[in-house]
């Protein structure tokens, strides 16, 4: 189900734990099926708790808890924007309107040609740098004034 | 580069350049010497605990709990294994600074990890990072390769006889999992979901087994504490606050970012060095210790100094340093709607008061907020933050009802204004002038 390197990456993951507690790596193991996927199908949770000996109920329990995962497919790209109260006070909720009219959707919605997802999201640990938006879950972008979006949308394609 | 000022620093002290973070520039800064003098002089574990205490280092992720204290709850002779666990799943709104620590001077945390390692006969320790930080989970994990490779993890450290490793594990999206408790949960492959304390972490922590948890800046001040002596570490704050800390400031100031400055330093200080108000506009509050904290209005701010005691001389918390700047273009009812929402969405939902009493709040805040409160509301918003405190497995419930108590107490008529005229008290039209996003970005 996942290509070698993906499992070359769990495989390392599951070595900084006791031999025992190969469950520790699931949110990891995880995080790279949806990297490689895109989003967390009920095989990908299914076969990612068998390589790790868990029950499946276990590692859905464990998908469906952290906001970062995705059990349902998004577009290509993930636009989250942090709107919570530090940010708020330099633009951070005016940004996701921003980027709704842009892009004509709402928080939680795709555009139309599977292109981008755009998410409401909390404090990300980055408030000095507001208005902060992930792309993809890995990619941070900071003080993303109008300018700055328009440029990140023209480069998302 | 985010840490943009600094009285007397000495966490982030020669962090120019892009190389910072490297293990060849954290070594020409001295580097590693702190553990040098631990292992190789043979100092005893007690005595690393002891020198600790006399710093005053007090817990920098929210609590402000003695360090060394913390330490000496470790048993001693427990034969299985040990873990120290660091806490830098920083999602504390407006905090921001264990990111910039981790990513200018990983090796500080490192090497003050490892040293507690030692003073507390742990093998094996993890970091949690925030996962919305990717890159820099990435750097700490490079740099932990870095260590490694130079004898200061693994197997008889430096020739001690010491083994300690020491490995990164990342978030996905839980606030609730900065709980230490819910951290471990986390790290042993669950849900986040707190503890029943007790047992504390000291005595049934990961994998049942003896841990201690500690926040990135508390850990990456120990080196800073064994090379200068506790007591020189002490002084470098005031009485009963030891050392300096690291304040981030987000919100309306002209220069968002992080600052370290001795405890004790005025708050009006540390305004100054964030550049101001921005557009020179007037305080309305602030939120002195992240989001959790009650707000103090701006009178009462302008008095206190950046210290554990003085912060809760005015009724409100430290917490993590997070220093939330509010001007008067700001809607303080829009404001605690956010703040309301964010503890709704992040409770774990373990516990009945904490579950619905963050619902309710949340909904409640936002009907006023939206011009359908009622009368009686704020009265309600007070028995329902009584029902919670107190009532919870974990601080998240208190965390929720405190910003709720103090921006009513503190901002009463705004809130009475907004029920009675059914609009906010600051034209919308201001609100939004305030954050400068349509503007020119400072
Ligand atoms: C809801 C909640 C969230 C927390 N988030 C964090 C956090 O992000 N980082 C942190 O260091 N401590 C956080 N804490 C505090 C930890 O539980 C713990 O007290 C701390 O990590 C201990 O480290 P210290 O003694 O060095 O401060 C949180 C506590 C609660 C109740
Ligand atoms: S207080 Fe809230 S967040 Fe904490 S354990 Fe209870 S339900 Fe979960
Ligand atoms: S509030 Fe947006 S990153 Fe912290």
């Amino acid at each position: 189900m996942l290509t070698p390197e993906s499992l070359k990456r769990i495989d390392r993951e599951i070595a900084k734990y006791p031999p025992d507690q190969k469950q520790s790596a699931v949110m990891a193991a995880l995080a790279i099926a949806q990297e490689e996927r895109g989003w967390l199908s009920n095989e990908a949770i299914e076969f990612v708790a068998g390589y790790l000996g868990m029950a499946p109920i276990a590692a859905y329990e464990v998908a469906t808890f952290y906001g970062m995962y995705d059990l349902k497919p998004v577009g290509k790209y993930k636009v989250s924007v942090c709107t919570n109260l530090p940010c708020m006070l330099t633009g951070g909720v005016d940004a996701g309107e921003y980027l709704k009219k842009k892009l004509g959707i709402g928080y939680n919605e795709t555009t139309p040609d599977g292109l981008i997802t755009l998410k409401e999201s909390e404090c990300m640990g980055a408030c000095g740098d507001a208005p902060v938006m992930i792309v993809n879950n890995r990619r941070m972008c900071s003080w993303m004034n109008p300018e700055e979006i328009d440029k990140l949308l023209a480069e998302l394609k | 580069m985010a840490i943009l000022g600094a009285i007397n620093p000495m966490l982030t002290v020669g962090l120019d350049g892009d190389r910072a973070w490297r293990l060849a520039d954290y070594l020409t800064r001295g580097g590693y010497r702190a553990l040098r003098r631990v292992l190789e002089g043979k100092m005893p574990q007690g005595e690393v605990i002891n020198e600790v205490k006399k710093s005053v280092l007090r817990g920098r992720g929210g609590a402000g709990f003695p360090t060394g204290l913390k330490w000496s709850f470790m048993p001693r002779s427990f034969p299985g294994d040990k873990y120290v666990v660091c806490n830098s799943d920083e999602g504390e709104p407006g905090t921001f600074k264990d990111r910039d620590i981790l990513r200018f001077n990983p090796h500080s945390v490192i090497e003050g990890m490892i040293i507690a390692g030692y003073a507390m006969g742990a093998g094996r320790g993890y970091n949690y990072i925030h996962g919305e930080i990717w890159e820099i989970y990435e750097r700490f994990e490079e740099a932990l390769d870095e260590a490694r490779a130079a004898g200061f993890l693994g197997t008889n450290i430096l020739g001690s006889g010491f083994d300690f490793d020491l490995f990164a594990h990342h978030g996905y999206g839980a606030y609730i999992c900065g709980e230490e408790t819910a951290l471990l949960e986390s790290i042993e492959g669950k849900k986040g979901q707190p503890r029943f304390k007790p047992p504390f972490p000291a005595s049934f922590g990961l994998y049942g087994k003896p841990t201690t948890i500690n926040n990135t800046e508390t850990f990456a001040s120990i080196p800073y504490i064994i090379n200068l002596g506790g007591e020189a570490y002490l002084e470098a704050g005031k009485p009963n606050n030891g050392g300096t800390k690291l304040f981030s400031v987000s919100g309306h100031v002209n220069r968002p970012g992080n600052y370290e400055i001795p405890l004790g330093t005025p708050f009006a200080t540390l305004l100054e060095m964030a550049g101001g108000m921005r557009g020179g506009r007037k305080l309305k509050g602030c939120i002195p210790g992240g989001s959790s904290a009650p707000v103090v209005p701006a009178a009462m701010m302008m008095d206190c100094t950046m210290d554990y005691d003085s912060i809760s001389k005015a009724g409100s918390m430290l917490g993590s340093g997070a220093v939330i700047v509010m001007d008067e273009t700001t809607c303080m009812v829009k404001a605690l709607e956010r703040l309301s929402y964010f503890y709704y969405e992040e409770s774990c939902g373990q516990c009945t008061p904490c579950r619905e009493g963050t619902n309710w709040l949340y909904k409640v805040v936002h009907r006023i907020e939206n011009g359908k409160g009622r009368p009686d509301d704020l009265d309600l918003l007070a028995s329902v933050t009584t029902n919670i405190m107190g009532r919870t497995i974990c601080a998240l419930g208190d965390a929720a009802s405190m910003p709720v108590q103090s921006f009513i107490k503190h901002f009463r008529d705004e809130f009475a204004y907004h029920i009675e005229n059914r609009k906010c008290l600051v034209p919308v039209d201001v609100q939004r002038a305030g954050s400068g996003f349509f503007t020119a970005t400072v």
